[in-house]
């Protein structure tokens, strides 16, 4: 904490004039809102009865999801089309902030859909308590009972509420603060999985030593970068960088470490070590959860940073983020295919994706930018929908997620077989899926602005990683299911209408993008 | 070449807007994916129709081309090509990809093929997979192929292109793979997914080139401003739709696949892996006439030359060397493909002989290959040759339907072999100076290598003494060989009666109804005269025949296959030794990349499985002795890679 203290000590000194004069709310009520209910959520968990929790949280957690898009929605139809300024120049609402804000209410609205089922596993994927020594008697006893730790909705509602700031955030402790925001909740929500406790717990202790690791490479880069230019404003930040006789060393060492957090979080490689360990171990919803949302609010504040602080310099570090994103898709490509576990090879595919992002991110032009931001809204839907169903797949204890016991799984459900098949291809690309749509429209983008070796690579990548997506599709239906396979559980109404959200929107933006797409492409970041 | 090149502008500026009866041209692609969806979806309760369902969309989808065919000929010339807007894909930006048909000769020449083949395959299929449980399955995998397919010859655009190619690979995949118990048909259906991969890449880069340099990938803005581009650009863009040209349509060096995939059922490899989709190579060249036609291009028409001659010789060897039935019809079919890539190679004095040489050829091996089903299904699913001999007495219409097939593919005087095979052959003598005496001379010495393997795989098959008499199959049960049911043989005499006569109606029209697509056809002539090419080609598939009929129609043959045996042999048995080629130049490196890659991250991957044996058995200690272990090596390999980040960041700055 002292650390953080001394930072915010360096950042004493009177902010940057606010742009605005009164602090305009109407464009922060989503991120109001959420939090808001994330505080009473807080509430109830200590005031309503225990039984009473479930359903309260879940309907406030929906309201609140829902109210903060009908807001979302009414202010983007008036607002000003370059974007503004708001909480005294801290946050920069601009189209691609609110871009992501929707995208990640969407997404949040699937995964707690998901976090609230309690048919497929009896009683929630989340234990009720996490504290009793996993392995013990208690702990076989609440096992088996139905009772459901509620304080994830509130949990999950500060992290959302975290990620909306993070990818708006327009000075670097503001984006420092809103990372811890989004992370705390995540690391507690990972080791609450009411089976493979232990294996939940040593993800969620992972995640957390590993996440405060890349917190300080954050902070040191945020207090170099302050030497360099005296100020935390990405704005400054970049003014500086335009023309300035200040050291180098301060400005590059700095960006560097300050990158290194962000891949971090985006689990872009050689940064993605957690990733495997992580989403293998945390409860599907909540590894549904991270690899859709904080995937959209690590590149989002990915493509802010390196847009409007960094653009001036960018003949520096390209170069170095070409070797970061190939490095990213051959690890996901190439370790993908040595996987039995399917959580494990999603995650892995998940760090090949980040290098396709990043490919998009990297190019910095318009099309660079509506390109990576469709494709995040792409990818989340249809990982979501991936997670969903593999939380499907179970046998006596718990979730199937060694891939032999997929063997044959056609024979058994062809219907589940047949959902999980489509979001494979729109993992790999195939056309008539988003996946086919959104890799166009990156690599396209990165074409344009000269990077044509490294769509080389991305392609090359993107070919081998359809090798393990195949791998499990003929497993699917080319195996003779094993004699004592998983069952397929009949999935309640939450959990269904998640895997339906996220097909749908993947055969939506499969074939009919347009709509998104402009949107995507509605306006750039508010400064440049 | 004689100098006359079509201008790309004049091809693209005469589309014309579809309406009427053409306007309903996406029936073509509905109808098919709607019987996939409704016996997929369906499932078991199709069992009963869903066949008739499968075959009933495709003879619907060819009556409607039929009429879409005829409605064009009654067109005046210039108003034949057409497009169809169906919706706007990806507009954006400056990006914009429209989803829409385009109508015209050529589309319309692939639409029948696919569609009338495709359907004698679906009826064939129903006496094929009678016995088979998943029937269902497998004729709404076949419809799914058409629907595909379909997409691919009639999209206006390349991404449209693009789209129906990736789908026909997945359709041929699932079908390869259908013999799901025997592992060599899910190796070979990997194999031909990730060759094909390979090709995809290829065809990618070209699309996304062709955004890069002329802003859009529909075929009449690409067509019109090709000719503004700069040598490099063309030159590349040529080379990468080759490269994707020669994954589909397994032309050297990506030909291996080809072969493995006949590991799925006979209909498949004679729908897919014979008359259709491995000759979507030949369809793009084609398609891109007016990139191929420009004088800037003329080295990627040279390289799409060499690659056409070096598969047809690499086919015709290793065809002479095999003894499974259907190996050597693949065989065949590769070196057939490259007779057709070489004749479109030669730009506007070959495309029409290559489309020529491809319907004909659609014709005569849809047919061998159901001849070869027919005698599969009659001998308890064997395929080794030496195994059979005298089934010409137990199957007579499949002898009958099967030798004028053979005679149309050795180019037999007026079968249809002969019109389309001797065309490429005269063209590519044409070709000026010793260029024309080097791959005239190849696709000459390939006519008779094909008279040689074909003659003997006759003479193994329908001729000569009964060697399966004394054999047992696999399975322990006795050949009794019969002739194949009425669903079967119909469609083999229709490809029969096909193979005689298509060359013969097709030769006069083709080149003048094609003309709207890619160009009216240069006459070339060469130090040669069309008919002395004619009798030396005649001769030299004699030559190859009689040699064959000296080699294996007298005396015993053996019903292994003879081990010690000269070198070119050999050569010819393991593929030219094309998979080992493979191997080392992509398979090893691949896996030593894996295995370094898996050794670096190893310690995760064991602590991962340590982790659960370590939790299952509770033992607390062990686990954090790993754990801490493991979150140290993580946040090593993190601090290693900043490290390097930042030195590169401060290296680029200041080195």
């Amino acid at each position: 904490m002292s650390v953080i203290s001394s930072v915010l000590l360096l950042a004493q000194e009177p902010p940057a004039p606010p742009k605005v004069e009164a602090p305009p709310l109407d464009a922060v009520w989503p991120i109001l809102i959420v939090l808001g209910a994330a505080c009473v959520g807080v509430l109830f968990e200590a005031f309503l009865p225990r039984h009473q929790r479930w359903p309260f949280q879940v309907v406030l957690t929906l309201l609140a999801l829902a109210g903060a898009g009908v807001l979302l929605a009414t202010y983007i139809s008036d607002a000003p089309a370059a974007g503004e300024l708001a909480m005294y120049g801290t946050l920069a609402v601009d189209r691609p902030a609110l871009f992501l804000w929707g995208t990640l209410l969407a997404l949040s609205l699937g995964a707690v859909l998901m976090i609230a089922d309690r048919s497929v596993e009896p009683g929630g994927a989340f234990v009720a308590s996490a504290a009793i020594r996993p392995g013990t008697v208690q702990d076989r006893a609440q096992v088996a009972a139905t009772g459901m730790q509620t304080e994830v909705f509130p949990l999950t509602l500060f992290a959302l509420g975290g990620m909306m700031i993070f990818c708006a955030a327009n000075d670097l402790l503001t984006m420092f603060i809103a990372l811890e925001v989004l992370s705390l909740p995540l690391y507690l929500m990972c080791g609450l999985a009411r089976r493979r406790r232990l294996l939940s717990q040593e993800a969620a202790v992972k995640y957390f030593l590993l996440g405060a690791f890349a917190s300080a490479f954050f902070l040191y880069g945020i207090a170099l970068l302050y030497g360099y230019s005296g100020s935390v404003q990405l704005a400054d930040i970049a003014a500086s960088a335009g023309g300035s006789d200040r050291s180098d060393t301060l400005l590059f060492a700095g960006m560097g470490l300050l990158v290194v957090g962000l891949l971090f979080k985006a689990s872009v490689g050689p940064f993605h070590t957690w990733t495997p360990d992580v989403y293998q171990g945390a409860p599907t919803p909540v590894t549904a959860f991270m690899a859709a949302c904080t995937k959209v609010a690590a590149f989002g504040g990915i493509l802010r940073v390196l847009q409007v602080a960094f653009e001036s310099t960018n003949w520096e570090w390209r170069g170095v983020l070409w070797g970061v994103a190939i490095v990213s898709m051959v690890i996901g490509a190439i370790l993908g295919l040595t996987q039995t576990d399917v959580k494990r090879m999603i995650a892995y595919s998940s760090v090949a994706h980040a290098g396709f992002l990043l490919v998009g991110s990297i190019a910095l032009t318009d099309k660079g930018l509506s390109g990576t931001l469709f494709y995040l809204l792409a990818y989340g839907f249809t990982t979501l929908a991936t997670f969903g169903v593999i939380s499907l797949v179970r046998d006596s204890s718990g979730e199937a997620t060694h891939l032999s016991q997929w063997a044959g799984l056609a024979k058994r459900s062809p219907l589940v077989a047949g959902v999980f098949t489509f979001l494979l291809l729109a993992l790999a690309g195939i056309p008539l899926t988003s996946g086919f749509v959104g890799k166009f429209v990156v690599f396209e983008a990165a074409i344009a602005d000269g990077m044509a070796p490294l769509v080389v690579v991305a392609l090359v990548a993107s070919a081998v990683a359809a090798f393990f997506y195949l791998r499990v599709i003929v497993l699917m239906y080319f195996s003779e299911p094993a004699a004592e396979g998983p069952t397929v559980t009949v999935p309640g109404a939450f959990t269904t209408a998640a895997i339906t959200l996220g097909v749908l929107v993947t055969l939506l933006l499969g074939i009919a993008p347009a709509f998104a797409l402009d949107w995507a492409a509605g306006g750039v970041f508010a400064i440049r | 070449m004689t100098g006359i090149s079509v201008p790309g502008t004049n091809l693209a500026m005469e589309v014309q807007q579809a309406s009427g009866a053409a306007g309903a041209a996406w029936l073509l692609l509905v109808l098919p994916a709607l019987g996939a969806a409704v016996l997929l979806i369906g499932g078991r309760r199709t069992d009963k129709w869903g066949h008739l369902l499968g075959s009933g969309t495709v003879i619907a989808a060819f009556v409607y081309g039929l009429f879409l065919f005829l409605g064009t000929t009654s067109l005046a010339e210039d108003q034949r090509v057409r497009d169809l807007h169906l919706f706007d894909w990806m507009p954006v930006n400056a990006l914009d990809v429209e989803f829409g048909l385009r109508i015209d000769p050529l589309s319309l020449t692939f639409v029948l093929l696919i569609t009338g083949v495709g359907a004698l395959i679906h009826i064939y299929s129903i006496g094929y997979m009678a016995d088979d449980r998943d029937r269902r399955r497998f004729f709404a995998y076949l419809n799914l192929f058409v629907s595909a397919m379909l997409l691919l010859v009639l999209g206006n655009g390349f991404v449209t292109l693009y789209f129906g190619w990736e789908g026909v690979g997945l359709a041929s995949f699932l079908l390869i793979g259908w013999y799901q118990g025997k592992d060599f048909a899910a190796t070979a259906a990997k194999k031909a997914f990730l060759m094909n991969r390979v090709g995809d890449v290829g065809l990618a880069l070209a699309i996304f080139l062709m955004f890069k340099t002329m802003g859009s990938t529909q075929y009449d803005v690409v067509f019109a401003q090709i000719g503004n581009q700069s040598t490099a650009t063309v030159v590349a863009i040529g080379l990468l739709l080759l490269l994707g040209a020669c994954g589909k349509s397994g032309q050297f060096p990506l030909q291996a696949w080809l072969p493995d995939a006949m590991a799925g059922p006979t209909p498949v490899s004679a729908l897919i892996h014979a008359a259709t989709m491995v000759t979507a190579g030949v369809y793009l060249i084609a398609r891109c006439a007016p990139i191929y036609s420009l004088p800037q291009a003329a080295d990627a028409r040279l390289a799409v030359m060499v690659i056409g001659a070096v598969t047809l010789l690499i086919g015709c060897v290793i065809g002479c060397a095999y003894d499974d039935f259907k190996k050597v019809l693949a065989y065949s079919t590769v070196s057939q493909i490259g007779y057709m890539i070489l004749a479109v190679g030669l730009g506007p004095a070959g495309y029409a002989f290559g489309i020529l040489h491809l319907l004909t050829h659609g014709f005569f091996k849809a047919g061998l290959f159901l001849g070869a089903g027919s005698v599969m299904h009659g001998m308890n699913d064997e395929g080794d040759i030496r195994r059979m001999g005298g089934l010409a007495r137990k199957m007579p219409v499949t002898f009958i339907t099967w030798t004028l097939g053979y005679l149309a593919l050795i180019g037999f005087p007026f079968l249809s072999g002969y019109f389309s095979k001797d065309a490429i052959i005269a063209a590519a003598f044409s070709e000026p100076g010793n260029r024309g005496w080097v791959f005239g001379g190849i696709a000459l010495l390939g006519a008779g290598l094909t008279a040689f393997y074909m003659t003997r795989l006759l003479i193994l098959v329908f001729l000569g003494k009964p060697r399966w008499k004394d054999l047992k199959s696999e399975d322990g049960r006795d050949y009794h060989p019969h002739e194949a049911p009425a669903t079967m043989t119909i469609p083999m005499i229709v490809l029969a009666v096909g193979s005689v006569f298509a060359g013969l109606v097709l030769s006069g029209m083709l080149p003048e109804w094609l003309t709207p697509s890619i160009g009216p056809l240069v006459e070339a002539h060469g130090p040669l005269s069309h008919g002395m090419i004619a009798v030396l080609t005649v001769a030299i598939s004699a030559l190859g025949a009689g040699l064959a009929f000296l080699l294996f129609g007298r005396g015993e043959q053996p019903v292994t296959r003879p081990r010690r045996v000269s070198f070119p042999v050999r050569a010819a048995r393991a593929d030219l030794y094309g998979n080992h080629l493979n191997e080392a130049l992509f398979a090893r490196p691949g896996t030593w990349l894996t295995r370094a890659l898996v050794y670096i991250d190893n310690r995760g991957v064991d602590g991962l499985v340590n982790g659960i044996a370590a939790s299952l058995g509770g033992s607390s200690g062990r686990l954090r002795r790993m754990q801490t272990g493991f979150v140290r090596s993580y946040a090593l390999s993190m601090l290693g890679g900043s490290i390097l980040v930042i030195a590169a960041l401060l290296m680029v700055r200041f080195g």
